[in-house]
């Protein structure tokens, strides 16, 4: 799940020790016994997963979950990565699953292949290769899947007679026509701020960022795919069609709210957040297929989505893979997970469950079905040892150069150089750049 | 032999004794008491000082090393690596930018801060003013303010489409909007927020040293004629010259530091403010982000030394300026 960045804006990952202070260690570090009372701390950033928690820690009066609220992605992964140093990590953590092989690199994540191996039938395979970062062990258990698609403001579609674009050729000609219609209107905003947006777009048209071969990993960021989707928003931004504003700010709320923007490329996940950040359009979007750039495909991208994994600080492994088999897997997890943390679940028992609730933002009553199909059609991602570098460097690259789509090259080339360059500094062999 | 050592034995600790007494009385306690007194503080300085400034050296000559793929237990491994890490942050540009970023930083910031705290402290001291302790207080009161905080509310007022300072222009004037966070205006954006928070600090600290200045001065410089525009330029000014040298010393050490407002204006839109902007703020990225504290702490060594380097010239150049000041 993605949240806003103006939420996590305190740097706090000074604070990663302090947090984990009640952290407990009781106990023998092997195999203790399961009728042993433990305290396992657990970070995440689900919406109401205290509730969550605490309907497991009423029935499990001898593993209790310590729930400790992280602001979001980035800033729970930089405080992990800092905990990690000073052996002082949580039992359990909620992982976007762009980061496990940054996790699972710097080995601070657990096996649990022995604990939770039973579930891989439960999960999509592209989500399950994520979570054993195509080795033979187990550093997670998916969570929720976040496939790309497309939500439009049906009410403003119909005034200016639009229809929801199956191409991104005819989403590029419905931006520049709206924007003539009424210039305070835009179909929508660059793609610019957010790396996890940018590369599952790259990922739907082909990109393959990260590959690994033998003991060689090769980046591909700056690869063809890559460079038509920069060009494409660098080119659509130039002409002033959509608006350049950085996402993720106050301001930017204000457009969707405000009705300035039509429609927004964002993941399954977008109802949870336009609910807070534009509360007033409540029953006016709709979801649809993101456009595609070839009529007749059906191919998507994924932005973040994350898996639950267990820390190798942990003293109880199999007491805490237990409890990530309840939440993302158990019939009663992943429905609280659902009802009270609106994410799309990426279990597929819970996805064709007849329990899920509607989407009463959307007001789509086929909203999960969609989902299910969307999530069936992204194109499998491997991710790369240092993704945090490869995103914060986007941000620079992205945002100081010029709107254009020379200058979106540009960023593009630096990315692949500061990527290329950060991974060799830390000793990785690296092909093909 | 026996013999021999028994009967010298005593006389040399006699004569030890009779040499030792004289210091005995004039210094009764044993010598270990000063060194009692002082262990606390050296304990102190070594444990939060030495010991973790050590550490840190010792962090910027070592490196990871990655076998195979990286993936896995024991595929990454820490081993030395000279003063490689040294090496990548002299020739590492984007570093020396962020120093050069700091540099212009203060160069905009220092002399109007504390030309307004001057002005300010001036001005509350002259006993014409109305109002003073309100005055004192509403331009010390943003110093209350946590820098993030105070940051975070002038990035919200920064936001395009959001800030009442584009409104209000825009209504009175017509005038497009500012774009707060351009290339080159985000410096005084920045700097803005420094001038605002650390004004009131400066003005205190001036204030206080006019206050201590003796009233006879003035009043002989009356009785001269003097109005009280020359008072504060002749009399007073010159006589807070240690004061004002001593803010001019702190803010700039603190200008290389600046981390706070440029990291909450990065946050709250990534336009103009990089990941890298400031040296502090690359060693944040390159520890906390990037995950590698190796190259962290030789940044931070690079920094630290830095500072030394320009406190202690400031200080030689303003010493031999506040003795030269009072020997004439």
């Amino acid at each position: 799940m993605k949240f806003p960045r103006s939420a996590k804006a305190a740097a706090c990952a000074f604070a990663a020790a302090a947090l984990v202070a009640g952290c407990s260690s009781s106990g023998t570090p092997t195999a203790s016994a399961s009728n042993e009372k433990v305290t396992l701390t657990f970070w995440s950033w689900v919406p109401n997963m205290q509730k969550i928690v605490n309907v497991w820690n009423a029935s499990h009066p001898d593993i209790q979950i310590k729930f400790t609220e992280a602001a979001g992605g980035d800033a729970e992964l930089s405080k992990l990565l800092t905990a990690g140093k000073a052996k002082d990590m949580p039992d359990i953590a909620q992982i976007e699953y762009q980061s496990l092989p940054t996790m699972v690199s710097n080995n601070y994540l657990a096996d649990i292949s022995k604990y939770d191996d039973n579930l891989q039938s439960d999960y999509p395979a592209g989500l399950w290769s994520q979570v054993t970062v195509g080795t033979s062990a187990l550093y997670g258990v998916p969570q929720d899947a976040a496939p790309l698609a497309f939500f439009y403001r049906k009410d403003i579609f119909k005034k200016y007679n639009l229809a929801v674009p199956t191409t991104w050729a005819q989403y590029a000609t419905e931006a520049a026509q709206l924007h003539k219609d009424d210039p305070s209107i835009y179909m929508g905003d660059t793609v610019g701020t957010d790396a996890g947006l940018f590369a599952g777009l790259t990922q739907q048209a082909g990109a393959q960022w990260w590959s690994a071969s033998g003991s060689s990993w090769s980046v591909g960021i700056d690869s063809a795919a890559s460079q038509k989707v920069a060009s494409y928003w660098g080119n659509l931004v130039q002409s002033g069609a959509i608006d350049s504003q950085t996402a993720w700010t106050a301001a930017w709320d204000k457009s969707f709210s405000s009705g300035e923007y039509a429609s927004w490329i964002s993941a399954v996940w977008a109802p949870g957040d336009l609910s807070s950040s534009a509360a007033n359009t409540s029953g006016d979007w709709a979801m649809a297929e993101l456009p595609q750039w070839t009529a007749g495909q059906h191919v998507s991208g994924a932005w973040g989505g994350s898996a639950t994994s267990v820390t190798s600080d942990s003293q109880h492994p199999q007491q805490a893979a237990e409890f990530i088999a309840w939440l993302n897997h158990s019939t009663q997890g992943t429905s609280l997970l659902v009802s009270d943390g609106s994410i799309y679940p990426a279990s597929l028992t819970a996805e064709s469950s007849s329990s899920l609730p509607a989407q009463t933002f959307m007001a789509q009553s086929d909203f999960y079905t969609l989902a299910k199909q969307y999530s069936s059609q992204v194109v499998a991602a491997t991710w790369g040892p240092d993704v945090p570098v490869a995103y914060s460097k986007f941000s620079d690259a992205f945002a100081s150069t010029v709107k254009t789509a020379s200058g979106y090259l540009a960023g593009l080339t630096a990315l692949q150089t500061a990527v290329v360059a950060d991974m060799k500094a830390n000793g990785f062999t690296v092909s093909g750049s | 032999m026996t013999t021999v050592t028994s009967v010298h034995e005593p006389a040399a600790s006699l004569s030890g004794t009779r040499r030792a007494r004289p210091r005995d009385r004039w210094n009764p306690a044993p010598r270990r008491t000063p060194y009692t007194f002082i262990a606390a503080a050296v304990l102190l300085f070594v444990a939060v000082y030495v010991v973790p400034l050590g550490y840190t050296v010792y962090l910027s000559t070592q490196k990871t090393q990655v076998s195979g793929r990286g993936l896995g237990p024991g595929a990454r491994q820490q081993v030395s690596a000279g003063f490689s890490n040294y090496a990548t942050v002299f020739g590492d540009g984007e570093f020396w930018q962020s120093v050069l970023r700091a540099v212009i930083y203060g160069c905009i910031l220092i002399p109007i801060m504390l030309g307004l705290a001057t002005l300010f402290a001036l001005i509350l001291d002259s006993q014409r003013v109305r109002f003073q302790r309100f005055g004192r207080l509403a331009i010390f009161l943003p110093y209350a303010v946590p820098t993030l905080i105070g940051s975070m509310i002038w990035g919200m007022m920064y936001l395009p489409g959001f800030s009442p300072i584009n409104s209000t222009l825009h209504a009175l004037f017509g005038m497009q909007g500012i774009n707060f966070f351009g290339q080159r205006i985000v410096f005084l954006s920045v700097a803005n927020i420094g001038v605002w928070g650390g004004t009131g600090f400066n003005m205190m600290v001036l204030y206080t040293a006019l206050r201590s200045l003796p009233q006879e001065v003035y009043e002989a410089a009356r009785l001269d004629g003097a109005n009280e525009r020359k008072i504060a330029l002749r009399i007073k000014l010159p006589m807070i010259r240690p004061a004002v040298i001593m803010t001019a010393i702190f803010s700039t050490i603190a200008t290389l530091q600046v981390f706070n407002e440029p990291y909450a204006m990065h946050q709250i839109a990534y336009g103009g403010v990089s990941t890298s902007w400031t040296p502090l703020m690359t060693v944040y990225q390159d520890t906390y982000t990037a995950n590698n504290v190796y190259l962290g702490a030789a940044e931070s060594i690079v920094i630290a030394v830095m500072m030394f380097v320009l406190s202690a010239a400031v200080l030689r150049i303003t010493n031999r300026q506040i003795f030269g000041g009072e020997a004439r």
